[in-house]
C-alpha cells in the first residue's frame, strides 16, 4: 500500500473487479448507453409498491447480477460498502440486512459511486478483505421527495437543474485475476466556491473535480494523453465547459479525452435539463458501459471522477452555500503478467 | 480568471444557460389562458344549464376545476402540463391543487393521518398562511377607513 504524495493511493498488489452489475430505469434503458446495462426495468416502480421499495429492489438486481457474473455467493464476501441518497441511506442499510455481509455504509452524495470502489480497493490491498462488494444506488423519484418537491408536484424544469439517473451498480473487488484493474485512487477535498443554488449542482461541483482532477496528475506525474477517457460524475452541460476551463486556465487541457456521465446516460431530446445526475449516473456507466470496454480492451486506462454535492434539503433555504467532493479512482485493461 | 474562489459565482455567469424569458412568457400565457378558458366555459354551463348565478357559479367552478386538476395529478400529467407551462399552471387553483395532491400521494405509504394529513400542505401551507394574514391585515385596514369616514 503506497501513498503517492498527499491524495493519491497506489495500490500494490494487482487489484481486480471481479465482476460487476447493473439494473437502471426505463428513461436510461431509452438513452444512448442502452444495451451496456444488466436489467433494464419498464417502469419507474421496477414492480414494487412504492419508490423506496424501487430503489431497494435496483440495488438487489444490480448486486444479484454481480454475484452470478463473478460465479459467487453473498456468503464469500468479507465486506458490504455501499450508499445511496436516501435519508440515513436506507436503501443500502435495507440491503445489507438481507445479504449479511459486513456492513460499512458511506455517503458522499453522488460521489459514493468512487468512494466505496477506492475505499473496497484499499481494504482488499491492504489484507482485510479479500472480497468486498461495493454498491450504490439512486432513483429519480426518491431523490426528488428527498431534496426537491414531491414526485407529481408540477413545475418548471430549470435548466440548470440535473436529472437523477434511476439505477444501481455493483462491483466485486478482489485480488483473484479479473479482466479490470483497479490501480490508483485520488481522495478528494471538500470544496465550497460559494455556489448556494441546489439547482445548480454543476457550477457548484466543478471546481471540486477541478482540484481532484489536478490533485490525481500532480500526484502521479502524469498528462492527459496517458488516458483514453476521463469521465466525471454528473457535472452536466453546464459544469463541463466550467469544468475544462479552470483546467485550461492551470495549464491542464483534458478537453480531448473528458466526457460526463451525467451527459452520456441520456440523449440530448430526453426531457432530462441539464443531464443526469445522482449516484447510480457515474456508477451505472463505469460498471455498464466503460466496464465492458475495458473488459474488452477498446479503452486501456480510464480515470474515473465521481462528484458530489454535499448538501441536504434544509442547508440551501438557510443560506448555506453548497461543499461539494470528487473521488477519482484509475481503472485499467487488465494485462498479462500484472505484478 | 475563474480559479478564483472569491467571485467564482460572478464569474461563471458567461458559462450559464439564458433564460428564455419570453418564451417562458409566452407558454405560460397560452397554458394559463387556457385553464382559465376552461373555467370560463365551466361557469357558463353552470349559470346555464343549472341556474346559478354569476356569484354563486364561483364556486362549482374552482371546484370542478380542482377535481380535474387533482385527477391529472393523479394519473401522472399535470407535472408534464406544467413542465412546459411554467407559472401558467403554478398560479391558478389547479396549480394549488396539484400541489396538495402531489404531497398527498407522496406520503401515501407513511399512513393517512401521519403522512397524508400532516403533509398534505407541506407545498400549500405557505400560501393559506399568506392568504389569512393579508386577508386580516386587509380586513383591519377597510374596517379602520370605514370607521373614519
Amino acid at each position: 500500500m503506497s501513498k503517492v504524495r498527499k491524495q493519491t493511493w497506489r495500490f500494490d498488489h494487482p487489484i481486480y473487479l471481479a465482476a460487476t452489475g447493473t439494473a437502471v430505469g426505463p428513461l436510461e434503458a431509452r438513452g444512448p448507453l442502452s444495451g451496456n446495462f444488466d436489467k433494464a426495468y419498464n417502469s419507474l416502480n421496477c414492480g414494487e409498491k412504492d419508490w423506496i421499495e424501487a430503489e431497494r429492489a435496483l440495488m438487489r438486481r444490480a448486486i444479484s447480477y454481480c454475484l452470478a457474473k463473478a460465479g459467487k455467493q453473498e456468503g464469500d464476501m468479507d465486506l458490504f460498502l455501499a450508499g445511496d441518497l436516501t435519508d440515513q441511506t436506507v436503501t443500502s442499510n435495507f440491503i445489507a440486512k438481507e445479504n449479511r455481509v459486513p456492513f460499512i455504509g458511506m455517503f458522499g452524495a453522488c460521489s459514493t459511486s468512487m468512494e466505496t470502489l477506492a475505499a473496497g480497493a484499499q481494504l482488499v490491498d491492504s489484507g482485510y478483505a479479500d472480497n468486498v462488494l461495493c454498491a450504490v444506488s439512486s432513483h429519480n423519484a426518491t431523490a426528488e421527495r428527498q431534496f426537491r418537491n414531491p414526485t407529481e408536484y408540477g413545475g418548471p424544469l430549470n435548466l440548470t437543474q440535473t436529472f437523477t439517473v434511476t439505477g444501481a451498480g455493483a462491483a466485486i473487488v478482489t485480488k483473484e485475476r479479473g479482466k479490470v484493474r483497479v490501480c490508483e485512487a485520488t481522495i478528494g477535498r471538500v470544496i465550497d466556491w460559494g455556489i448556494g443554488d441546489p439547482n445548480n449542482l454543476g457550477s457548484a461541483m466543478a471546481p471540486a473535480a477541478a482540484d481532484t482532477i489536478w490533485t490525481h496528475f500532480q500526484d502521479t506525474g502524469r498528462v492527459p494523453d496517458d488516458y483514453d477517457l476521463i469521465v466525471t460524475g454528473d457535472l452536466s452541460s453546464v459544469g463541463t465547459p466550467i469544468l475544462k476551463e479552470l483546467l485550461i486556465e492551470k495549464g491542464l487541457d483534458i478537453s480531448n479525452v473528458h466526457q460526463d456521465c451525467g451527459l452520456m446516460i441520456y440523449s440530448s431530446d430526453q426531457p432530462v435539463g441539464a443531464g443526469g445526475s445522482g449516484c447510480a449516473c457515474s456508477a451505472v456507466v463505469t460498471y455498464g458501459y466503460l466496464y465492458k470496454r475495458l473488459a474488452e480492451g477498446s479503452l486501456k486506462r480510464v480515470l474515473v471522477v465521481a462528484t458530489g454535492a454535499l448538501l441536504n434539503k434544509a442547508t440551501p433555504k438557510q443560506k448555506d452555500t453548497i461543499p461539494c467532493i470528487a473521488h477519482g479512482v484509475v481503472l485499467e485493461t487488465a494485462k498479462e503478467g500484472d505484478q | 480568471m475563474l480559479n478564483d474562489p472569491k467571485n467564482y459565482s460572478e464569474n461563471i455567469k458567461p458559462f450559464q444557460p439564458k433564460i428564455p424569458y419570453f418564451m417562458n412568457c409566452l407558454k405560460a400565457f397560452l397554458v394559463g389562458g387556457f385553464i382559465c378558458l376552461a373555467g370560463q366555459c365551466f361557469q357558463t354551463l353552470y349559470i346555464s344549464l343549472f341556474h346559478f348565478t354569476k356569484q354563486t357559479a364561483g364556486d362549482p367552478t374552482a371546484a370542478t376545476l380542482i377535481l380535474i386538476s387533482s385527477l391529472m395529478t393523479g394519473f401522472g400529467f399535470y407535472d408534464k402540463l406544467a413542465r412546459f407551462g411554467g407559472a401558467g399552471s403554478i398560479v391558478p387553483v389547479t396549480g394549488f391543487a396539484n400541489s396538495i395532491t402531489s404531497a398527498a400521494l407522496e406520503h401515501k405509504n407513511e399512513g393517512v393521518v401521519l403522512g397524508i394529513a400532516t403533509n398534505l400542505f407541506s407545498l400549500a401551507g405557505a400560501v393559506i398562511v399568506f392568504g389569512v394574514v393579508s386577508a386580516a391585515v386587509l380586513g383591519m385596514i377597510r374596517l379602520f377607513i370605514e370607521q373614519i369616514f
